[in-house]
């Protein structure tokens, strides 16, 4: 019971974190670029602005998209809370991710199409390493529950540090930040306009909005997962690992999807293996 | 309430397209020089897109000529409500010097009805961030009529 009223809580609440980690990342990549900047809950403004406008839809695959991609994301954040099975977790949010590459496939806007393609192979970049962390949090502390981890006694960044790199890279790409924004990026008019985000509109695009922010807080919850012992210690991990993607965000150039495969399972893969293998020796 | 918060945010997330008209390029720079570090219009919640779909406002620049009066309607037509039109410049207003050409149909509100003429050959940038300003200010007085 318990676990269910975390898990609705989670539901309830991270949208309003998710909303106000993306005013603070606006605000904090304007101070970089020498900007003033919008206000920290300029992005509620642009969702409650949105839900506002006319609904302008191509066709009606795309709502019944962007409503599962919503559903999805949240139930995954809500398991998360709720201590559940990390795998179920990934399950769920990747239902989500590949609704949303079927929302943009079904417009035939050449942008939509190509930003559906990139963004179906950034799911495949990441979607091993995210894995593979998973593997990493089982054989660490036996076991795949969330629940069951936070009961672990000690840190899991002092056993899984490359692993916790290995999710930055998956961070990076789930927040579209440079170097991997390839199928679409956070500021206006730059790669394939919208992309994959192109065809969805109005109250849709909305939906996608708090969906993207379920998403972050469900990445960042897992970032969260290395240091569970002291909520301070989560709390600093959780701050020098945004403030590095808004960094990473604002020197990096974009780069091609080759890069990105290339890049991210070499050192990504190799980094988690060398990090398993090291965990099951100790462990043994 | 949530009606409220949406007629709020609307006034305070005005996402811009802009659609050069065959302008002679001195007032898209003028537009583009509200974005920079300078004027820093995300300030306002302005972010310029490049997709009308997700556009509240349009801002057009230049002439307007038999051929390219098309496209501007096109765009026009693919924003969803509630949107607003800024004319910019002596040709985005009358057609500028171009008027008496063949070619040259005349305004912008010749083709899609403008809410704010932004007149400057070519236009300041604080008269186009003046401009937009006018224009959330049009929409709130629209806003409020509606509610009485």
């Amino acid at each position: 019971m318990t676990a269910i009223i975390l898990g609705i809580i989670g539901i309830l609440l991270a949208p309003v974190l998710g909303g106000l980690i993306a005013g603070l990342d606006r605000k904090v990549t304007a101070r970089m670029q020498s900007r003033f900047g919008p206000p920290i809950l300029q992005p509620f403004y642009d969702v409650f602005k949105l839900f506002g406008k006319e609904p302008a839809i191509v066709n009606v695959w795309q709502v019944f998209c962007a409503y599962v991609y919503v559903a999805s994301a949240a139930i995954s954040v809500g398991l998360l809370f709720a201590g559940g099975d990390l795998l179920l977790l990934f399950f769920v949010q990747a239902v989500g991710a590949v609704f949303l590459v079927f929302g943009a496939l079904a417009a035939p806007s050449p942008y939509s199409q190509v930003g559906a393609h990139r963004e179906l192979l950034q799911i495949l970049a990441y979607e091993p390493l995210i894995i593979l962390v998973f593997v990493g949090f089982y054989l660490a502390t036996g076991s795949f529950k969330v629940a069951d981890i936070l009961a672990h006694n000690q840190p899991l960044l002092l056993q899984m540090p490359l692993l916790f790199l290995v999710l930055g890279y998956a961070l990076t790409i789930k927040l579209r930040k440079s170097p991997f924004d390839l199928s679409t990026s956070h500021h206006g008019h730059q790669e394939l306009v919208k992309g994959v985000l192109i065809e969805y509109s109005g109250p849709y695009l909305a939906l996608v909005e708090v969906a993207h922010w379920y998403e972050t807080v469900l990445v960042l919850g897992l970032c969260a997962l290395f240091w569970h012992t002291s909520i301070f210690g989560m709390a600093i991990l959780l701050a020098v690992t945004y403030f590095a993607e808004v960094l990473l965000d604002n020197v990096t150039a974009r780069m091609t999807w080759r890069w990105m495969l290339g890049y991210v399972w070499g050192i990504g893969l190799a980094m988690s293996a060398v990090n398993l293998v090291w965990i099951s020796f100790k462990g043994a | 309430m949530l009606k409220n918060m949406i007629q709020t945010s609307r006034l305070k997330s005005p996402w811009i397209i802009h659609f050069d008209c065959g302008s002679c390029n001195g007032c898209d720079i003028e537009v583009l020089a509200c974005l920079t570090p300078l004027y820093d219009v995300e300030r306002f919640g302005v972010v310029n897109v490049g997709n009308p779909k997700h556009a509240d406002v349009l801002l057009v620049t230049g002439t307007v000529n038999h051929r390219n009066k098309h496209v501007l309607k096109n765009i026009y037509d693919q924003m969803p409500n509630p949107k607003l039109v800024i004319a910019i410049g002596a040709c985005g207003l009358s057609g500028g010097v171009f008027r008496e050409a063949p070619n040259v149909v005349g305004g912008v509100d010749k083709v899609i009805p403008v809410d704010v003429y932004v007149p400057g050959c070519p236009a300041k940038p604080e008269a186009i961030i003046d401009a937009v300003v006018a224009g959330l200010g049009k929409l709130a007085e629209l806003q409020k009529q509606a509610a009485i």
